[in-house]
């Protein structure tokens, strides 16, 4: 047995197996945290929410499923028809691809690479095209608009989201998220994380993180009391899953990004307790709850609102944030938290 | 394998140009040109130069083409005229891209390489081996060619200067909402709190 995994098939096989891991463990937590997404949701505003199928109505998603997979596609006449069926698929593969080089525990990888940070921020400004094909597609007025919308409103916040990943960078001195976690191990359990160095690029991180991916309060392109839904208005069926799926993909990669990046990864809060992939888990559940929470308590930002907030307030804030972590960094400012190159590749 | 995903990406990459240039619709050009940058990325990935190959993606597939895109797809373009204007343009088109490439085919003809060349190529750059191109990179654009990347920002800072001086206008018809203003509003100015009776009214 032990020959034919060293074997070009075996290999072969081994990395098949460990996507199908990643790609089972990510479809089927999603099925739960669209669940969970709609409970909380509920809860904040004193409904039930899903209760029906299953216990507690965990099934829904499930069934929600099979439904749109089931139902009849339609797809417009007026339409493009091949960018029209392409675009949820690149909606759904682009945030899919991107789970390749998050890491779950030490070494528990798909592909261990140099510039994994730089792939993931790659993928994600990709994210951009299944929404951008979608809507010019349909061939109609909402969707176009929509689309619109979502290009330029990602576009901005992925300029600061990628200034605020440079001043992790410049600290850790490597950008493989093995080393950024491994430099986040400083024996003082939650205190020794990113988070506290970098604390106010937390806040900036999150909330570009909900702009990057279309959460309300900034889900304007797909604003249902001006435009409906957006460039999903002309989707059904399958293609519509797809779209879904994609969109709460990307929001569990921003969740694993931001404890990743911010808060320790697998490592574990208190010191003592044994590292591991539930930390990862955990962490990545929280935000998700924290995303959830906000999409139910925040009212929608108007356009030029989210405009300004990106180019006039965190762009110029990220950037002196650059420059000041690069100081800090080089001359070994507040007891050196904020170079921790001994890690480093 | 690697000469697998060599040809593969290769065969991508022609195929996208190509119908970049022969598709008929102006956003179905940019999506094939998307799939040329993203296939070339990924023959920079082959060669061991994924730094590259990453800012690839990122500043001409996540940036440059998404505005394409973003004017391609607001333009309204006539696909009847366009082709009616193609005969009338076709000898021209023609006599360029036979320039073209008879001046290619002369170059390569004569083409010599340099005896030193290869000493002069290894010369900057530390091994791939022994750091990571990230680093590499950084190094020499840094340390060893500063000014000149110094210059060259500075050059991109004049033209983006340039183009906002020839596109702002302050219109001053129209309102515009000052945040700070709004922030700093005293709220005894703003709004007066009366004690209104039941049945009397102001």
């Amino acid at each position: 047995m032990a020959d034919f995994f060293s074997t070009p098939l075996g290999t072969f096989v081994i990395i098949l197996a460990q996507c199908l891991a990643v790609l089972g463990f990510v479809m089927i937590s999603l099925l739960f945290l669209v669940y969970g997404d709609r409970k909380i949701w509920a809860a904040v505003q004193m409904r039930r929410g899903p209760n029906v199928v299953g216990t507690f109505g965990i099934l829904q998603s499930v069934a929600d499923a099979l439904k749109y997979v089931l139902k009849e596609v339609v797809i417009p006449a007026g339409s493009d028809k091949a960018v029209f069926i392409l675009a949820p698929m690149i909606s759904f593969v682009m945030s899919m691809i991107a789970w390749a080089v998050i890491p779950f525990s030490d070494g528990w990888v798909l592909s261990d690479i140099n510039v994994a940070i730089l792939y993931v921020f790659a993928i994600s400004s990709l994210e951009v095209y299944g929404v951008i094909m979608g809507g010019w597609a349909s061939n109609s007025k909402y969707p176009f608009l929509g689309s619109l919308r979502s290009a330029a409103q990602m576009i901005s916040y992925e300029v600061s989201i990628g200034l605020i990943i440079i001043g992790v960078i410049i600290s850790t001195g490597s950008m493989n998220f093995g080393n950024i976690v491994q430099a986040q191990d400083t024996g003082w359990g939650f205190f020794g994380w990113y988070w506290l160095p970098h604390f106010p690029m937390v806040f900036l991180f999150f909330i570009s993180a909900l702009a990057e991916t279309n959460r309300p309060p900034f889900d304007l392109p797909e604003a249902e009391s001006e435009l409906v839904a957006g460039y999903q208005v002309e989707y059904s069926a399958t293609p519509f899953l797809l779209f879904m799926a994609g969109e709460y993909i990307a929001i569990f990669l921003m969740c694993a990004l931001t404890s990743l990046l911010f808060f320790g990864g697998w490592l574990s809060p208190i010191p003592g307790l044994p590292d591991g992939a539930l930390w990862m888990v955990g962490k990545m559940a929280f935000f998700f709850f924290i995303f959830a929470m906000v999409k139910a308590i925040t009212p929608r930002y108007r356009y030029d609102q989210l405009m300004r907030l990106g180019w006039k307030v965190f762009l110029p804030f990220s950037l002196v944030w650059v420059v000041f972590v690069s100081f800090a960094a080089k001359f070994g400012w507040f007891w050196g938290i904020f170079a921790r190159w001994t890690t480093g590749g | 394998m690697t000469v697998f995903a060599f040809y593969l990406f290769a065969l991508c990459t022609i195929v996208g140009g190509l119908f970049t240039v022969i598709s008929r619709n102006p956003v179905h050009s940019v999506l094939w040109l998307i799939l040329a940058f993203l296939s070339s990325a990924g023959l920079f990935v082959l060669l061991g130069a994924e730094f590259v190959a990453m800012l690839l993606i990122i500043v001409y597939v996540g940036a440059v083409a998404v505005l394409f895109l973003f004017v391609v797809m607001m333009l309204d373009v006539d696909f009847a005229e366009l082709r009616a204007g193609m005969a009338k343009y076709m000898p021209l088109a023609l006599l360029i891209g036979v320039i073209l490439l008879m001046q290619l085919g002369m170059a390569f003809g004569v083409w010599e390489v340099s005896e030193i060349a290869a000493s002069q190529l290894s010369a900057p750059t530390p091994l791939a081996t022994e750091t990571q191109n990230t680093a590499a990179l950084g190094l020499l654009l840094y340390d060893r060619y500063f000014l000149l990347f110094q210059l060259a920002g500075l050059i991109l800072l004049v033209a983006m200067i340039g183009a906002i001086v020839l596109t702002l206008r302050h219109r001053q018809d129209v309102k515009r909402q000052n945040v700070l203003a709004q922030m700093y509003r005293d709220p005894k100015k703003a709004m007066e709190l009366r004690d209104v009776k039941p049945g009397q009214g102001l």
